[in-house]
């Protein structure tokens, strides 16, 4: 019995830290209807800061500090970039704050280096205190005193001040508030301030319970998504509530198997889900804002036709000319092209936008590796099945995903990849952990370099032309009119739900596809397949070559592919990275293929 | 006459307000009914029970003889039940024949008519402009052309001539007119030009927060007494 209460005051603790980078993001949402991807980079940084200047000062003066500088980072994030995205499709904020996820990342690794660092434990707080015979930290119980005091500060806010009537007013109904006379601009400031030193406070509240690494970001980030999605996004008594609910799920799971917690968290979201679509305490969204600009895809022109054709000419000779390096160098980028072309199909033609789109990838590459490697089955058979597993994963993602708006699509993509890796990572026994899957190889005829090039080149060519002609055939042109306007689409008989699925599904499959080529080219897979960076990658091809244009990703794979090569030399080029990212958000949506089809067209409508 | 929609109760409430309180009413194949009442008496909530794009609380819809009443927006269109919406609805993404091309499809028809309906309602030109190029009447045009692409047996329509100019508001009442009556399609509108109510209905509803409180030919409905009062003690819409 008091075991099991000492466990829960565990998980109430843990709850602590959730609620408050929860709470942040759900405030922030709530006004500015912004999903700050980088806010678990705010817990992140303020983790770092307070153990900086605990060094100086001690833990005490240490954590309101940190909190008051990670909200003015905060607040200059918000005045340098999020500022000008606020009439912005959905995609680009939620692309741009993705961004400043690589930047901060790469900030802290330059700041603090790439070690732990453990901070200093609390003075007066070091102690256990006894009930029911049980040991309980001090801390823990400081911890859970703080928690409660934030939700009661919270809501004294939004209740008893002026500023935090408003903001709940701005929560309801902005546009309504603009038209009272309130400057939006200063209330989205200090909103984005206090969200992000809450978050900031969090971090360093974590001090004494865990060191700051560079990988508390995306850890919480997706922990933070499962809590608010619960909870209702934009309520913050919600996120009090789930982000109890998660921790003692944790505490409780970890008894019985330490694998399940990262599953039972999902679960728990999906069942929340089916019985309240909107969360616990959330409401529906009045207004759904595009997820992506509606505009015209573009066409292939006489020009382009023209420069495909060359393009496959060339790549069927290339084995003849060219030498390994530059035909493996080709084969990888073949593959992220088809990686890409998938979630170009979902993102541009379907308005479905996802953050974890390397879930599927690597699903399909582990399933490669499983297969052969476990089931003892043939390269044919696992690529042919790789695809399979990753499209019944999507399956799963894709019928909750299809219930909910843009912005829980992107946020239960990015849980699920997260959950993935994290599995992948734990499940030693069957994935092997860091260490991955090793020895792939592909069947004897094939092995060779230059075969299992032609192997890629067929595969993913005809997967690429495929997707090519669905987004412009009649499945393309009823889903994109299902995300021009959703009503209408179903007042004339479109389901929107199970097209919209079919597309996630699709998508997946294509990824899975990429992700069982890439398994047996590599002969090895590993937890990166899954990760963060392989979904940011195959966001950035997309957005790089053209969400509208049908060569946006084949383009968007080779540009970004020269670059990586090019710059991953350079250190902190996960930085220059997320510049370029926020980048084409703020200056050049259209991305490549977008700006150059305008200049031909400038050009045409120059010498006419 | 056979029914063709059979409309038992239906209620919907959003809080505490009644938006809709036990609505009955039947309509016939050929009937072209107006829904009419002030702002606020529930004719657009009404429309969305009825196209399913809201669920009802109580009460049920037979549509053909169906129970259509907890069928998805989809289901409803696919069985027959056409409509557009008092802000125009189209696919930004396309040109106007291709809006068209869009309904065929969605319908599993051919797309070799699309010009044609857009002839029909009296689109002959600007087929190939994007639909955000076109001036508003002409998008509300395109949307009645997609409305009709699925030759639908019950067509609704949410205030057809809202957002246009006069002269114009009367040439697309003719021109639905003429359409539904030469396709025998039954119609139920909402309008708030009394001009077009009593110029084209067959039949008027009427309500007042969220009840029924006339349904009968247009000339009875203007004599009656209850109607007369809500309009009355409705100074707005006297002249509109």
């Amino acid at each position: 019995m008091g075991f099991y209460f000492a466990q829960f005051l565990t998980g109430l603790a843990s709850a602590s830290s959730l609620f408050l980078v929860a709470a942040g993001l759900s405030i922030i949402f709530g006004v500015t209807r912004i999903v700050n991807f980088a806010h678990g980079s705010l817990f992140m940084l303020g983790a770092f800061i307070a153990y900086s200047i605990s060094q100086k000062f001690g833990f005490w003066l240490a954590v309101p500090l940190a909190a008051l500088s990670v909200g003015a980072v905060g607040w200059a994030m918000e005045r340098t970039v999020l500022s000008r995205l606020y009439g912005a499709p959905e995609l680009f904020q939620l692309v741009a704050t993705f961004g400043l996820v690589l930047i901060v990342q790469d900030a802290a690794l330059w700041i603090w280096g790439p070690t732990d660092l453990l901070g200093p434990r609390a003075p007066g707080l070091t102690g256990v205190v006894r009930i029911f015979d049980q040991p309980i930290p001090e801390y823990d119980l400081f911890l859970i005193a703080v928690g409660v005091s934030v939700l009661a500060a919270i809501w004294w806010m939004f209740t008893r001040t002026r500023f935090g009537i408003l903001v709940r007013a701005a929560t309801e109904d902005r546009e309504m508030l603009q038209a009272l006379g309130v400057r939006p601009a200063r209330l989205f400031q200090a909103t984005f301030f206090i969200g992000a030193a809450l978050a900031g406070l969090g971090g360093a509240l974590e001090m004494p319970r865990q060191p700051a690494s560079l990988l508390m970001d995306l850890n919480i980030i997706a922990e933070a998504f499962v809590v608010v999605v619960i909870g209702g996004m934009g309520s913050v008594t919600g996120a009090f509530l789930a982000a109890l609910l998660i921790a003692e799920l944790n505490a409780f799971g970890i008894l019985i198997l330490p694998e399940i917690t990262l599953v039972a968290a999902f679960a728990a979201m999906a069942v929340v889900l089916v019985i309240r679509p909107y969360g616990l305490l959330g409401r529906p969204a009045t207004s759904a804002p595009h997820a992506v600009e509606i505009q015209p895809p573009q066409t292939l022109g006489q020009t382009g036709r023209i420069t495909a054709l060359g393009l496959v000419i060339a790549l069927v000779v290339l084995p003849f000319v060219a030498g390994d390096f530059v035909i493996v160098l080709t084969a990888d980028i073949m593959i992220f092209a088809l990686f890409a072309a998938g979630l170009h199909f979902m993102m541009g033609t379907g308005g479905l936008v996802s953050f974890g789109h390397a879930a599927f990838f690597g699903i399909g590459a582990y399933a490669a590796a499983l297969l052969v490697n476990n089931a003892g089955l043939g390269m044919e058979i696992a690529l042919f099945l790789a695809p399979v597993f990753a499209a019944i994963g999507a399956a799963v993602v894709g019928w909750f995903a299809v219930r909910l708006s843009g912005v829980y699509l992107a946020m239960l993509t990015l849980a699920a990849a997260q959950i993935l890796w994290s599995a992948s990572v734990q499940w030693q026994d069957v994935t092997g952990g860091d260490d991955g899957i090793l020895g792939i190889w592909p069947a004897a005829w094939a092995s060779g370099t230059t075969a299992y090039y032609y192997l890629t080149f067929a595969l993913t060519t005809s997967g690429i032309v495929s997707l090519m002609m669905l987004a412009r055939g009649r499945f393309g042109i009823l889903l994109r009119a299902g995300r021009d306007a959703p009503a209408r689409a179903q007042a004339l008989g479109i389901d929107i739900k199970l097209r919209n699925w079919t597309a996630i599904v699709i998508a997946g499959s294509a990824a899975g596809l990429a992700g069982g080529i890439f398994a047996f080219s590599k002969g090895s897979v590993f937890p990166d397949t899954l990760a963060i960076p392989n979904s940011v990658d195959a966001l950035v091809m997309v957005l790089l070559g053209g969400l509208h244009a049908p060569a946006g990703p084949i383009l968007g794979a080779g540009v970004f592919a020269l670059l990586e090569d090019s710059l991953s030399r350079l250190p902190y080029w996960r930085a220059l990275l997320g510049a370029a990212v926020v980048g084409i958000a703020l200056f050049a949506p259209g991305g490549i293929a977008g700006s150059l089809s305008k200049w031909l067209r400038r050009r045409r409508e120059g010498t006419a | 006459m056979s029914t063709v929609l059979d409309v038992n109760g239906i209620s919907r409430s959003f809080g505490g307000l009644k938006a809709v309180d036990e609505v009955t009413f039947t309509l016939n194949k050929g009937d072209v009914a107006a829904l009419i009442g002030p702002n606020g008496a529930g004719k657009t909530t009404c429309f969305n029970l009825l196209s399913g794009a809201l669920t009802v609380h109580s009460g049920s819809v037979l549509f053909g003889g169906h129970d259509i009443t907890h069928w998805q927006p989809h289901q409803r269109a696919r069985a027959g039940i056409g409509r557009t919406f008092q802000i125009a609805a189209t696919f930004r993404s396309m040109t106007a024949i291709e809006n068209v091309e869009a309904a065929l499809m969605a319908a599993g028809l051919r797309t070799d008519t699309a010009s044609q309906l857009l002839q029909d309602v009296g689109m002959a030109g600007l087929t190939g402009t994007p639909v955000t190029a076109l001036a508003y009447g002409d998008v509300k045009r395109v949307e009645l052309a997609m409305a009709l692409a699925a030759d639908p047996v019950l067509l609704l329509l949410d205030e057809p001539t809202a957002g246009m100019a006069a002269d114009e508001r009367q040439k697309i009442m003719e021109r639905i007119s003429d359409l539904v009556r030469a396709r025998g399609i039954t119609v139920l509108f909402t309008e708030h030009d009394m001009d077009a109510v009593f110029g084209y209905a067959s039949r008027i509803l009427a309500m007042d927060q969220g009840r029924l409180i006339a349904d009968d030919s247009p000339d009875a409905v203007r004599n009656d007494a209850r109607v007369q009062r809500v309009y009355l003690g409705e100074p707005e819409t006297g002249d509109a």
